[in-house]
């Protein structure tokens, strides 16, 4: 046993720094380090052509598609480093979610057209799987596709569609028969965010931002090119993609980069006259969240030597979303608790009141979904009761 | 012992939260969170009008004198209507203040129109850096000719903005000092601010303020303005309890009504117990609002500090667990600033954090720990 890379791992690491260092445009990563959300329309593209440019825009896809074929480790690394040199989060949506599928039971037609198109960040796709009556039991879903010729007719709902305002594409469950087991009458449809009969309602959150929406459709024709597999089969892609991309979802290096920050707080804030990093009690705090992330590290790492096994990733998962979302929590708190009474600063118009007023207080209210989406904790802890431990 | 609540004090609680279920409906206070100023004076005048703004003015003063309890049942339905007008601020606080500092003259010259919601006064005393302990502070007053030169800043003073008087703290060297500032007096500058929870407050700089002889409340008030404190953490503990309640109970309509896999998401028992252990935490709050509410008016200060010291983490950390569980078992819609359950959630952090954080309090009682 050896938990510490080996020598290519370390070289690669070394690699991704230096990129990092050269090609992550100052202003990005100023906004990112700020928390400033307000360039994520050109951001996120301009950064993933940035990374395509260099053959890094899909970590995760095989060289076939256009993918840098790296192992697990080194997408960890990669995903690591992004994150602690500021750099923006991918768009999940295309690159992580839609692609996967497309690769795996798409038509030729759709890969060709749609993957290039991803990496390339022509499309900004959303996720349409939500609806105000299917949350955690997204089966029950209700949004109608109907065949008329050779295009499907949507009419319904969908929720909580994140940056949906500013996307090109939208992949969606549907229904598409309602007579058997909700699961089996599921398809998945790629729809043009363009299409007559679309239309996008901002959702306000709890931290005043806007990002996600409500998306309504009415009468929405969607050729039957746009399905990607068979009819009814939507539940089993869906699952599919769940089983898929679940490395990273612990978010071990954006921890580690609020972890820092935490730190570099507390060593920059005083109370009673001496830095908060130095009083037992907060020390205390922040030496407990420190140990859980760099255990939740090596567990991730664990699972990863798993796969590269061939096992399969499985419920495994779950525990690395749940202790990955409760250390992100955890770290926001602390963040808040080391500001005080000024964290509760949200707006003092024309002041500078330096890097973290009101950013903390923002994490703090917005990471609040990090326990709700994504298969919520508690779906994630039946799972775990279900698969691991075979209650 | 009595936990029961006599007529006079219940009827205060009624009129309260009948008041506040009419005129304060979550879209009306929706209206006034995204108003310019933030607040209404309309509502404000109804409150004095209901004798609200007097319940903490003794009736020797012109007031109702409703003591601790009828304090506390009033904050507790301010907290449940989750009330953006300067209530604790003004009401009980900076009033509190003039009745325990104030001369005959001060006090006869400021209460009545504090009662009749004609003027507004908050306390200015915490600063960036200050702790709980009163004499932490480093605003200074320094003597000129017959009067009072400030100069110092006050950090995140809620409902400032809205004050037209600011009752600074300062120290010199007697001790701490409280003075009457005008809001408009030259060389006090109020940044304005908007607080998470939706109130406005603001940071205050006072450059070289000078006040009259008269401004002074009091010699040193270090001690009275820490009975003021404890009172007016004592209701705020009470306030806290409001959204508590609220919240908890939001929480549980909504886990009866939303279905999915086809029942109610509150027949889940891994939801049950949550809830369960919010009720708990919510019942040992309660406790403590009573422990705060019979000992904030305490002169000693030991016995004082330690109920409100001991209430303000144990409601703290309620706050904490209840205002977090609710946002995630309302799921997606807890996210939203649609719902009473992110309002309250964030008056929950507000309170955590204002008047010393839980760690804070933690560490005053940690002070009083003896062996037996
Ligand atoms: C900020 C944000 C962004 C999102 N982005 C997207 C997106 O881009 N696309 C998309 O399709 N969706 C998105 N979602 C939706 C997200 O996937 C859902 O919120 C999530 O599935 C939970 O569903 P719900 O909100 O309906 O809550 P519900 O399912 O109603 O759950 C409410 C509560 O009940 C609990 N619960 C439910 N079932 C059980 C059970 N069986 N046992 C125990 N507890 C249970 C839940 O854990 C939760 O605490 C987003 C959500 C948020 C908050």
């Amino acid at each position: 046993m050896d938990l510490a890379f080996n020598q290519a791992e370390l070289d690669f690491r070394d690699e991704v720094r230096a990129f990092l260092r050269d090609k992550l445009p100052a202003d990005m990563r100023r906004r990112v380090h700020l928390g400033d959300h307000s360039h994520f329309r050109e951001d996120i593209p301009r950064w993933q052509k940035i990374l395509n440019e260099r053959g890094w825009g899909a970590p995760a896809w095989p060289v076939e598609f256009g993918g840098p074929d790296w192992s697990k480790t080194q997408q960890f690394i990669f995903e690591i480093e992004c994150a602690l040199a500021d750099a923006p989060a991918q768009l999940a949506f295309g690159v992580k979610m839609v692609a996967p599928v497309l690769m795996r039971f798409g038509s030729p037609e759709q890969q060709q057209y749609f993957l290039p198109r991803i990496l390339a960040a022509e499309d900004w796709w959303c996720q349409g799987y939500s609806e105000p009556g299917s949350g955690s039991d997204l089966a029950s879903l209700k949004t109608k596709a109907e065949l008329d010729g050779d295009h499907y007719v949507v009419n319904g709902q969908k929720v909580w569609n994140t940056l949906g305002q500013f996307a090109d594409w939208i992949f969606c469950l549907v229904r598409t028969d309602s007579s058997g087991k909700p699961q089996r009458g599921i398809s998945f449809l790629l729809i043009d965010m363009k299409t007559p009969g679309i239309s996008v309602r901002p959702t306000r959150l709890l931290d005043g931002s806007y990002e996600v929406n409500e998306i309504w459709f009415d009468n929405v024709r969607v050729p039957v090119a746009n399905r990607v597999g068979d009819e009814n089969a939507g539940w089993t892609y869906a699952k599919y993609l769940l089983g898929h991309e679940r490395t990273n979802i612990a978010g071990i290096g954006a921890c580690q980069r609020e972890l820092r920050r935490l730190k570099q707080m507390a060593a920059g804030i005083e109370r009673d006259g001496r830095p908060l990093l130095e009083e037992a009690v907060f020390a205390t705090r922040i030496v407990e969240v420190e140990l859980e992330l760099k255990a939740l590290e090596i567990t991730n790492l664990r699972v990863i030597f798993a796969e590269a096994q061939n096992h399969a990733p499985g419920p495994e998962a779950s525990i690395l979303k749940i202790r990955g979302t409760e250390i992100m929590q955890r770290i926001t708190e602390l963040q808040v608790e080391a500001l005080g009474a000024r964290a509760l600063i949200a707006e003092s118009p024309g002041r500078d009141l330096g890097e973290d007023l009101p950013r903390a207080v923002e994490a703090y209210l917005n990471q609040r979904k990090l326990t709700i989406f994504g298969g919520s904790n508690e779906i994630q802890r039946n799972i775990i009761a279900q698969m691991i431990l075979q209650l | 012992m009595d936990f029961s609540f006599n007529d006079e004090q219940q009827m205060l609680l009624d009129t309260t939260q009948r008041f506040l279920a009419s005129a304060y409906g979550f879209e009306q206070r929706h209206k006034l969170l995204e108003s310019e100023a933030g607040w209404s004076r309309e509502i404000w005048s109804q409150l004095a009008e209901l004798g609200l703004l007097a319940v903490d003015i003794p009736e020797v003063d012109g007031g109702i004198g409703a003591g601790p309890v009828g304090v506390m049942l009033v904050a507790q339905a301010t907290g449940h209507g989750l009330l953006l007008e300067p209530f604790l601020s003004s009401a009980i606080i900076a009033t509190d203040a003039i009745v325990r500092c104030g001369s005959d003259a001060q006090r006869a010259r400021w209460l009545p129109a504090l009662a009749s919601g004609e003027r507004i006064a908050v306390l200015a005393h915490e600063e960036a850096q200050s702790g709980i302990a009163i004499d932490t502070i480093t605003t200074r007053a320094t003597r000129s000719g017959e009067g009072w030169i400030l100069s110092g800043a006050k950090s995140v003073v809620y409902h400032a903005p809205m004050a037209d008087m600011l009752l600074v703290t300062a120290r010199d060297d007697q001790g701490i000092g409280l003075f009457a500032v005008p809001g408009d007096t030259q060389g006090l500058t109020r940044h304005p601010l908007r607080t998470v929870d939706g109130q406005r407050a603001a940071d205050i700089e006072l450059e070289n303020v000078e006040v009259g002889a008269d401004a002074r409340l009091g010699a040193d008030v270090t001690a009275a303005l820490a009975e003021v404190i404890d009172n007016g953490i004592a209701a705020l503990c009470a306030d806290a309890f409001g959204a508590l309640e609220r919240i908890l109970k939001a929480t549980i309509e909504y886990s009866r009504s939303r279905k999915q896999f086809g029942v109610p998401i509150g027949s889940f028992q891994a939801l049950q117990h949550r809830m369960a252990d919010m009720l708990i935490q919510l019942e040992q709050a309660r406790s403590m609002v009573y422990l705060a509410t019979s000992h904030c008016r305490d002169a000693d200060p030991v016995a004082r500090r330690a109920a409100v010291s001991g209430a303000k983490v144990l409601i703290g950390k309620a706050a904490r667990f209840i205002g977090q569980q609710a946002v995630q078992l309302h799921g997606g819609m807890g996210m939203t600033d649609e719902l009473d359950v992110s309002h309250c959630f964030k008056r929950l952090l507000a309170f955590e954090l204002r008047f010393g954080s839980t760690d804070a309090h933690l560490a005053d009682c940690r002070q009083r720990l003896r062996a037996a």
